[in-house]
């Protein structure tokens, strides 16, 4: 009992990565149809903005500047990187959404996808180029805490990780299900034929899904760069494709879908690699996905779609 | 018509027979296979700066038969991959024409890119490949460092008489060579002295997340955890054993060694044990040398990769010279290198004494270093076969 439950606690921390990253490829796919493959080394990007952020903030010296007890400066510190770091990372977003989509909408879907696959590609190796080959060590924001329930060590990383990544998820659900821009993104999920000429700007709407998704990439590289704090320049590669297919498990546009479907896959892995040898890891996971979109080929929460409803 | 047709053929051949007609070389080409990129990056810059120290220190040259001869360095990456460390090897030897390859550094890489080598007939020296699989049946393969079937139960036998464990967990690395050969080896040499492996768990490369099979690890109730792990792995798996609720020790193997660990690992790893070539702290003699140029030049302390470089470097340069002549013909030249470098019996290096059997595997003596709270490598102990 108290190895599942450890290993449950395992799965909740690795599934958020992998919830957080596939809400904003879901966004996407739904609004604008687009596979936005790149969105993997959004993530990548987004660690290393909140590593060099909370590296300055660290080193402008926030205790003696605003005198306030350590402890309570690194969690203004980890806030802070949360926030700076998400807005810097939308306009990574968005440019990616200007230069590189923008003028191939009407051009055919491939032609997007492998544009996707370049940026992706671009990003790494600018990274490399950049920052050369050397591992960064990402800064402990957080005092490691661990509390023993019952023979479960839980940790406050694990607790903040788990929170931090559902909260944001539901709220963009609630943002999409509630809010005017919401509707605008609904609607242009619904008809992108018809809904500009209602006056809904298709740029923007583009550039506002865009800079929601990267946000969101970057706290989900933040959160794991507090957890797994080793980054390299090519860890985006293997998460953008497993958040890729939580997107589609999920259901195309479902917001709740792809947070469900992202934990689902973490799950799934971490009690494959307690069972089998962690070689068959991939493959077990995966072919359970097959195989639950046998019976569910528009995933979760997805609706078979016509040629006028497309979320 | 026919001969019309044959004739720039002809003419092709005849310039390409030219071409190849043995000048006098004015320059030796030592080729460098390394992983400057991928997931070991710091092993590659060691290698890259020992190298560059080591052509510093000979002013560039090597008389070979009363004549200087130029040594140029090609320095290639292998992105730490087998496959690309393999073509480096062939383009290093087919088209550079080297007369020596020096690396590749990792066994993964090695095991492949030996068999490139052995195959075309160059002479190539691993300075840190600890698998047997690389030199094994490879006359053209040498290697600096101590082999696994020696490292595993040097690991093994420490612990046992450091700290009387009988229970033992093994996490590694399945997909990479070094890994998993060291992990094999460790438990045949724990099983032999009375312990037993509770937990044999694995993972494959790029992993990031070990919480599965560490949380199995625990749960058989291991009493310390053998992980034959590389710097940028070893940072994760303590942090998250330590999470986990795991107290006992985490011991490691001579991948651990590299000047990058603790950058990445913090305090977590303070405290550790690992096996290893040589400890810098407290070091004398040429070996104290090497790390002061070392340290000067590059403003940090040389890991064990740095040094074994350097002693398979002044190898390759001993086997040179022992050769006696360098013709021109480059596959005489390998020929009468590889001979001159099987001819070595000892040689001694700042990594400890060596003396070489018929396989070209070196014997040498393994040491055990304690991560001291400053985050030094410590010597804590010596243990030779």
């Amino acid at each position: 009992m108290e190895f599942f439950l450890q290993n449950l606690i395992n799965a909740l921390q690795w599934g958020s990565f992998y919830a957080l990253i596939a809400v904003g490829y879901s966004m996407v796919y739904g609004v604008l149809f687009l596979f936005n493959f790149a969105h993997g080394d959004v993530f990548m990007v987004g660690a290393y903005i909140g590593f060099f952020v909370s590296t300055f903030l660290l080193a402008a010296d926030l205790t003696s500047a605003l005198s306030l007890p350590p402890s309570v400066t690194l969690g203004l510190v980890l806030v802070m990187t949360l926030i700076i770091s998400m807005f810097l990372n939308s306009f990574v977003g968005m440019l990616i959404e200007r230069i590189g989509y923008r003028p191939l909408r009407a051009a055919p879907r491939a032609s997007a996808a492998i544009t996707g696959l370049m940026i992706g590609i671009i990003l790494e190796t600018g990274n490399l180029a950049i920052l050369g080959p050397q591992r960064l060590a990402f800064p402990e924001l957080i005092q490691t805490a661990t509390i023993n329930i019952a023979g479960v060590s839980i940790t406050n990383k694990k607790i903040l990780i788990v929170g931090v990544s559902i909260l944001l998820t539901l709220a963009l659900h609630l943002f999409v299900r509630r809010s005017k821009w919401g509707m605008a993104m609904r609607a242009m999920a619904y008809d992108y034929v018809v809904v500009p000429l209602m006056g809904i700007s298709t740029n923007t709407i583009a550039l506002m899904t865009f800079a929601l998704g990267s946000a969101l990439a970057a706290a989900a590289g933040i959160l794991y760069g507090v957890a797994y704090p080793v980054l390299d320049p090519n860890m985006g590669i293997l998460f953008g494709w497993k958040a890729f297919v939580a997107a589609i498990l999920g259901g195309r546009g479902s917001i709740l879908g792809a947070g469900l479907a992202g934990f689902l896959l973490g799950f799934i892995e971490i009690f494959v690699a307690t069972i089998f040898p962690s070689t068959m890891r991939n493959l077990i996971a995966f072919g359970i996905i097959l195989v639950i979109l046998i019976f569910r080929p528009h995933g979760f929460f997805g609706e078979p779609h016509s040629a006028q409803l497309r979320l | 018509m026919k001969i019309y047709k044959i004739f720039p053929l002809l003419l092709i051949t005849i310039i390409l027979l030219g071409a190849c007609a043995p000048a006098l070389p004015e320059s030796i080409k030592i080729g460098v296979n390394a992983p400057l990129t991928g997931d070991i990056p710091k092993v590659g810059e060691g290698t890259r700066y020992a190298a560059e120290l080591w052509l510093e220190e000979t002013g560039g040259t090597i008389n070979v038969g009363g004549k200087d001869y130029t040594v140029e360095l090609v320095i290639e990456d292998n992105e730490s991959k087998g496959e690309s460390a393999a073509a480096v090897n062939t383009k290093l030897i087919t088209q550079d024409e080297v007369l020596v390859i020096v690396g590749p550094q990792a066994s993964k890489q090695a095991v492949p890119a030996g068999a490139v080598a052995n195959d075309l007939e160059t002479p190539m020296i691993s300075p840190w490949s600890t698998n047997p699989a690389t030199t094994l049946g490879r006359p053209w393969v040498f290697r600096t460092p101590f082999l696994d079937p020696f490292q595993g139960p040097v690991v093994a036998n420490f612990v046992s008489e450091e700290f009387g464990y009988t229970n033992a967990g093994v996490l590694y690395d399945i997909a990479s060579d070094y890994p998993k050969g060291l992990a094999e080896f460790f438990q045949m040499g724990w099983e032999d002295i009375g312990g037993s492996v509770v937990a044999f768990e694995s993972f494959t490369t790029g992993d990031t997340d070990f919480s599965a099979q560490l949380t199995k690890i625990k749960d058989a109730g291991a009493e310390f955890i053998f992980a034959p792990q590389y710097y940028n792995e070893i940072a994760l798996i303590v942090q998250q054993a330590r999470e986990l609720g795991f107290e006992g020790p985490i011991v490691g193997s001579d991948s651990w060694g590299s000047a990058e660990l603790m950058n990445l690992c913090g305090d977590a790893c303070k405290g550790l044990f690992f096996s290893t070539h040589y400890a810098a702290e407290g070091a004398t003699g040429a070996t104290k040398e090497f790390i002061d140029k070392y340290n000067a030049k590059y403003g940090y302390v040389p890991d064990d990769v740095g040094a074994l470089t350097w002693d398979a470097f002044n190898i390759v340069k001993k086997a040179i010279e022992d050769c006696g002549a360098i013709t021109g013909d480059i596959d005489a030249d390998r020929q009468c290198v590889r001979d001159a470098m099987a001819n070595i019996r000892e040689f001694p290096g700042i990594t400890g004494n060596m003396s070489f059997n018929e396989e070209g595997d070196p014997t040498k003596c393994a040491v055990i270093v304690k991560i001291s709270d400053e985050g030094l490598f410590t010597f804590y102990e010596q243990v030779c076969p």
